[in-house]
């Protein structure tokens, strides 16, 4: 047929190349030649051309679309190497950008808001302090309110950091609720005084300056109070030192003071005596002479009283000033210093109004005296005045001029001095007249004077008094404190006592308590001690019956192995005996020849059944062989094939011979049948046996294509489905082919097992 | 054998036909000389009545294993199940003992 179409072609392309032979190749070369130039050449421009176009537009495209150009790279294989080329690396996929921005804004704005909300606070805080308080309440009540924990914690840390620096009292940083509140009147004030500078440290330093107040308060207190009885102390021996210093140089001054008084008294009284002398004796100059020198006397003691007095006043009202300050400490153990020397004080200042009054009755009663004098004086001097108008040569000590005055002059004198008598009688009368007004305007006035006085004497008195019950007061106030102060002692002390009692009591009960304490830890740690010595003393043993065990152990370990290894090698002997045995059966099947089966089987058997007598396996297997094997034989497969293969034209010519057809004209159509059909020699037989592969002949020919191929039991399988006469011809055949089979499974059962367990028992070298 | 039953069986049949043959052949020719006036339908009554016996020997021989006999009825079939049932037990043993050696 392909000869045929090549001849055809042959034929086809001879005709043609014999018509037109020149022309047509002429034609054709024409035509390439011709038109090559300018068709070819079109073409390949517009196929560049559009071709240059398409990678061109794609690629600008891909470079404005991503997506296209991703869809690109994805479809097309090489694209990505020459857009990456062309453009450059591929950018990220278009989705997330959108997303980043959106995320990338949202965290920077609430950083902001954070941001921004310090810095408003700073912002406030500046505006505070540089504003007016006014503006203060409404920013720091809201800032508070708007402030987060830190800042709120900050600010009020900043307060405390502000009212400890300002007052001296220690502040602890209270919750931020309870402190706001302060904080805001604090702040007012805070803000005031403060600048922002102290906002800058708030944290650091307040928590730290407020934490050792909070961490230490007993030591504090403790310290504080041993600081403050020693401060007592202190005070206390100094005050005592300032008041006894003031006490004494006040003591020492109103004595210099009542000294100076009672000099200057007595100044006045010799002054007032001397002059009552001087007035009631004549004139002598010494007498006045000694006046004068009383007199300056009296002066400058009075001036030195004055003084000293002033002095007296001053150390006094230092005392005062003193006892005042010591009270104003108010401190327990000062009171009966300041007591005593208030006492003293008042005393002292007794003393001194004393004097100081008796000073002034002394002064008064010489003012009286002096007044006296003067008068006198002025009178004398105006007797003298009148003596010398009258004569004028009669000049002072008329007394001396007793000799020397004339008649007349004693005359005008008499006669002057009856004038003057009776100008003093009438004087005198006028003044007995007056003299009860006199007496009673003096009697007023000296009631009004003695009235003042007396005032005065009930003042001093009165205050005197009052001073007295004050110190009565105090005096008995201090016996009183004393008096508690030795019950509350005795108290105490009892108190003490039975506290003492009670510790002690306490004490013995701990005492035991702890003696049983420690009497059980002791027993305990004893005990564990005890235990652990046991433990160690067990462990040891252990370990010692441990290694010996272990000893005995691998000795007998050794022992069971040896024993073992003599019983493997027994075992490995049998096996290898068994293995002989099986394979003397093994060989005794191959002792078969063409048509002689082999030699009867039973002394291998035996001699297997003799190597296996412990191998229940091994004794089933051996007396599972079939008699028949035992006692004549089995025949090989060769033997087997060549009977079938003279069986199976006899199964051929019998093949429609069964129970129903067995007449000799079914047996000449069998045999006619079998002349006249023809089969495969060998065909493969299928895998399943379909209702068409019963027939006899294909049944044959499966079952010789296994026996070519070696496999007996199949073949006998298929001759199995033989039926009727063909069935009863190859009968023995089956028996003996199952036969074989069955030596055959037995044997390599036997060899399998045999190799199995040699293989067990066999070491490895 | 089996297979050798068949020629055995195929053996008998010609020899019983032969025999058959020849001798209703011989008992014909003598019956037609003696007593049929040499007439040859006694020959081919004998001949075909030998032939005739021989097939029906040769088919009854070749179908006997098929026939039922009253005697070998129950032996037959028995002694031919038992070695079947004999088989097939020892074939199940193995394979139930070899099943449980391997598991």
């Amino acid at each position: 047929m392909l000869r045929a179409c090549l001849r055809g072609a042959n034929a086809t392309a001879r005709n043609h190349c014999r018509r037109s032979p020149g022309t047509s190749l002429q034609h054709c070369r024409h035509y390439t030649a011709g038109e090559s130039s300018s068709g070819a050449s079109k073409v390949i421009a517009t196929g560049l051309l559009t071709v240059s176009g398409g990678v061109g537009g794609t690629i600008l495209y891909a470079k404005w679309d991503h997506k296209f150009r991703a869809a690109v790279e994805k479809n097309v294989p090489y694209s990505d190497r020459l857009l990456g080329l062309a453009l450059g690396p591929a950018p990220q996929d278009v989705g997330l950008p959108v997303k980043n921005q959106v995320e990338l804004a949202q965290p920077p704005s609430m950083m902001e808001k954070q941001v921004k909300a310090p810095k408003a606070k700073s912002e406030k805080k500046v505006k505070d302090s540089a504003g007016s308080p006014a503006k203060e309440p409404s920013p720091v009540v809201t800032q508070p309110a708007q402030s987060i924990e830190e800042m709120s914690q900050e600010a009020s840390a900043e307060a405390t950091h502000i009212i400890s620096a300002i007052s001296e009292v220690p502040s602890v940083p209270a919750p931020c609720d309870t402190e706001a509140a302060a904080v805001k009147e604090e702040c007012k004030e805070c803000h005031d005084h403060k600048d922002t500078p102290a906002a800058v440290h708030p944290n650091a330093e307040s928590p730290s300056a407020a934490e050792p107040l909070k961490e230490r308060p007993v030591e504090e207190v403790a310290a504080r109070l041993a600081q403050q009885d020693q401060e007592e102390q202190d005070i206390l021996a100094s005050v005592s030192a300032s008041l006894e210093e003031s006490l004494a140089s006040s003591a020492k001054a109103t004595l210099q003071a009542i000294g100076a008084q009672e000099a200057a008294l007595q100044a006045i009284t010799q002054h007032t005596h001397k002059l009552k002398e001087a007035m009631e004796a004549e004139e002598k100059s010494a007498q006045w002479k000694d006046l004068e020198a009383a007199l300056a006397d009296r002066t400058c003691s009075v001036n030195d009283a004055g003084t000293a007095l002033l002095k007296a006043n001053e150390a006094l009202g230092a005392l005062r000033s003193v006892i005042d300050d010591s009270k104003g400490l108010k401190i327990a153990a000062v009171h009966p210093l300041v007591l005593a020397a208030e006492e003293n004080l008042h005393n002292m200042i007794v003393d001194l109004d004393k004097v100081v009054t008796k000073v002034q009755s002394a002064e008064s009663e010489a003012k009286i005296v002096s007044q006296y004098s003067e008068l006198v004086n002025e009178a004398k001097q105006q007797f003298q005045r009148e003596v010398s108008s009258l004569t004028p040569e009669i000049q002072a000590n008329w007394k001396g001029l007793t000799g020397k005055l004339s008649a007349d002059d004693l005359n005008a004198l008499i006669a002057h001095a009856h004038r003057r008598i009776d100008q003093l009688n009438r004087e005198l009368a006028e003044q007995r007249v007056r003299e009860q007004i006199h007496i009673d305007a003096a009697l007023e006035q000296q009631k009004l004077e003695d009235q003042k006085a007396l005032e005065k004497a009930v003042n001093t008195s009165l205050q005197h008094v009052k001073e007295d019950a004050r110190l009565e007061q105090e005096r008995k106030l201090a016996e009183l404190r004393e008096v508690m102060e030795a019950e509350m002692r005795t108290q105490l002390r009892r108190q003490a006592a039975a506290h003492t009692d009670h510790v002690q009591d306490v004490l013995k009960v701990q005492e035991q308590e702890l003696r049983a304490e420690a009497d059980q830890v002791l027993s305990s740690k004893m005990l564990e001690q005890e235990t652990r010595y046991r433990q160690l003393n067990q462990e040891q043993l252990d370990n010692f019956t441990l290694d010996m065990n272990t000893a005995y152990a691998r000795l007998k370990g050794m022992e069971e192995a040896i024993d073992s290894h003599v019983v493997a090698e027994e075992e490995a002997r049998r096996a290898h005996q068994l293995w002989l045995s099986v394979e003397a059966l093994n060989y005794t099947l191959k002792t078969a020849d063409a048509d002689v089966p082999t030699v009867p089987l039973k002394s291998a058997a035996e001699a297997v059944r003799d190597s296996c007598h412990d191998n229940d396996f091994a004794m089933a297997l051996a007396s599972a062989l079939p008699e028949e094997s035992l006692h004549r034989g089995v025949y090989s497969e060769a033997s087997l094939r060549a009977r079938f293969n003279s069986l199976r034209s006899l199964a051929r010519r019998v093949a429609l011979i069964d129970e129903s057809h067995n007449s000799l004209y079914q047996y000449f159509l069998s045999y006619l049948q079998a002349a006249l059909l023809f089969e495969d020699k060998q065909e493969a037989p299928p895998t399943q046996l379909s209702r068409e592969d019963l027939d006899p002949f294909k049944l044959l020919s499966y079952a010789s294509y296994c026996l070519e191929h070696g496999d007996l039991e199949l073949a006998a399988k298929l001759v199995n489905q033989l039926r009727g006469e063909a069935r009863r011809v190859v009968e023995d055949w089956l028996t003996e082919a199952r036969l074989t089979l069955e030596t055959r499974q037995v044997v390599s059962l036997l060899s399998a097992y045999a190799n199995a367990v040699g293989l067990g028992t066999t070491q490895a070298p | 054998m089996s297979e050798k039953e068949l020629g055995k069986k195929w053996d008998r049949c010609l020899a019983d036909g032969a025999i058959k043959l020849g001798t209703g052949l011989g008992l014909g020719i003598v019956f037609s000389v003696l007593f049929f006036k040499r007439h040859t339908w006694p020959i081919s009554l004998g001949s075909g009545a030998g032939l005739g016996m021989a097939y029906a020997n040769c088919q009854n021989d070749l179908r006997s294993h098929y026939l039922l006999h009253k005697s070998e009825k129950v032996g037959c079939r028995s002694a031919f199940v038992r070695t079947c049932v004999s088989c097939c037990e020892r074939v199940e043993k193995l394979t139930n003992f070899v099943n449980n050696c391997v598991r």
